[in-house]
């Protein structure tokens, strides 16, 4: 179904697209869930802090590519004290295979989770042959 | 490069061995994604009479996060949940992690629980917490 090409904890620069990143802020490769249902494949993408107008998607031949641009996080007259998460990019690729139908993919995004319907391609599906009666 | 005759025999152990290493070799990078880690990760941040804690959280809706202040602890509680349209779907990946969590921080000084804001937006959860007006440094005037 999908699979990604790379699975580094951070890849600085990015050669996503061959091309080096023009913006200094760590890029991170989300946490994704991949299922599928009968009619489905579901990519689910945890990327904090990215807007819907933050996300980019591109699909060129069998490459997927998701990309998240978090927002700056504005904190006037503050001082970090204490840090667990780094704010910034996430970056992933995955290979489609064969039997996706490219031109039905739908993208939606809520509270921080990209959720991706790849539906399968028309052979790929089973088909249930009914027994004619004689 | 090794250099074998047992290719001529039609079984080379060394191709064998290599593509068992790789196989290995990919199962544990996918280990890394999904290790374990306190959840949600969370930043802070100080302010002269405040604090600013954020954590991330994608995936959860405002109204399934609890939130408590006591004197200068936060609780932080809450619950995934899995979501599959049909018992019929069968997982490829799996690195989110789900269930409940919970996490209770220690803030740098007592906060009045009456004066807290938390917003929560793209699963990122923002909580600015006040200091008391009683427990405020006073600056006294030195008579002269």
């Amino acid at each position: 179904m999908a699979q990604e090409l790379k699975t580094t904890e951070r890849q600085v620069p990015s050669t996503l697209d061959g091309s080096e990143r023009t913006r200094s802020r760590p890029v991170f490769v989300p946490r994704a869930d991949i299922y599928e249902t009968q009619d489905n494949v579901v990519l689910l993408v945890d990327m904090p802090g990215v807007a819907s107008d933050g996300v980019d998607i591109t699909l060129e031949k069998r490459t997927l590519a998701i990309r998240g641009y978090a927002a700056n996080q504005q904190h006037q007259n503050y001082r970090q004290v204490y840090a667990e998460y780094d704010a910034g990019d996430y970056e992933r690729v995955f290979t489609l295979s064969e039997d996706i139908d490219r031109d039905g993919i739908e993208a939606s995004q809520k509270d921080g989770v990209l959720r991706l319907v790849l539906p399968k391609a028309a052979p790929a599906k089973a088909r249930k042959i009914p027994l004619k009666m004689a | 490069m090794l250099l074998s005759d047992f290719g001529r025999i039609g079984f080379d152990p060394f191709v064998e061995m290599r593509r068992m290493q790789q196989e290995v070799n990919q199962r544990l990078a996918g280990l890394t994604a999904s290790a374990a880690q306190e959840f949600p990760p969370i930043n802070l941040w100080t302010g002269e009479d405040s604090v600013a804690v954020a954590a991330e959280l994608p995936g959860i809706s405002p109204d399934e996060i609890g939130l408590t202040v006591r004197e200068n602890i936060l609780t932080l509680k809450g619950t995934r949940e899995p979501r599959t349209e049909d018992e019929k779907s069968v997982w490829h990946r799996r690195e989110r992690a789900y269930g409940t969590f919970s996490r209770t921080v220690q803030l740098p000084f007592r906060v009045d629980p009456e004066r807290v804001e938390a917003r929560f937006a793209n699963g990122l959860l923002e909580v600015e917490l006040h200091r008391p007006e009683a427990d405020r440094p006073k600056k006294i005037q030195i008579k002269g």
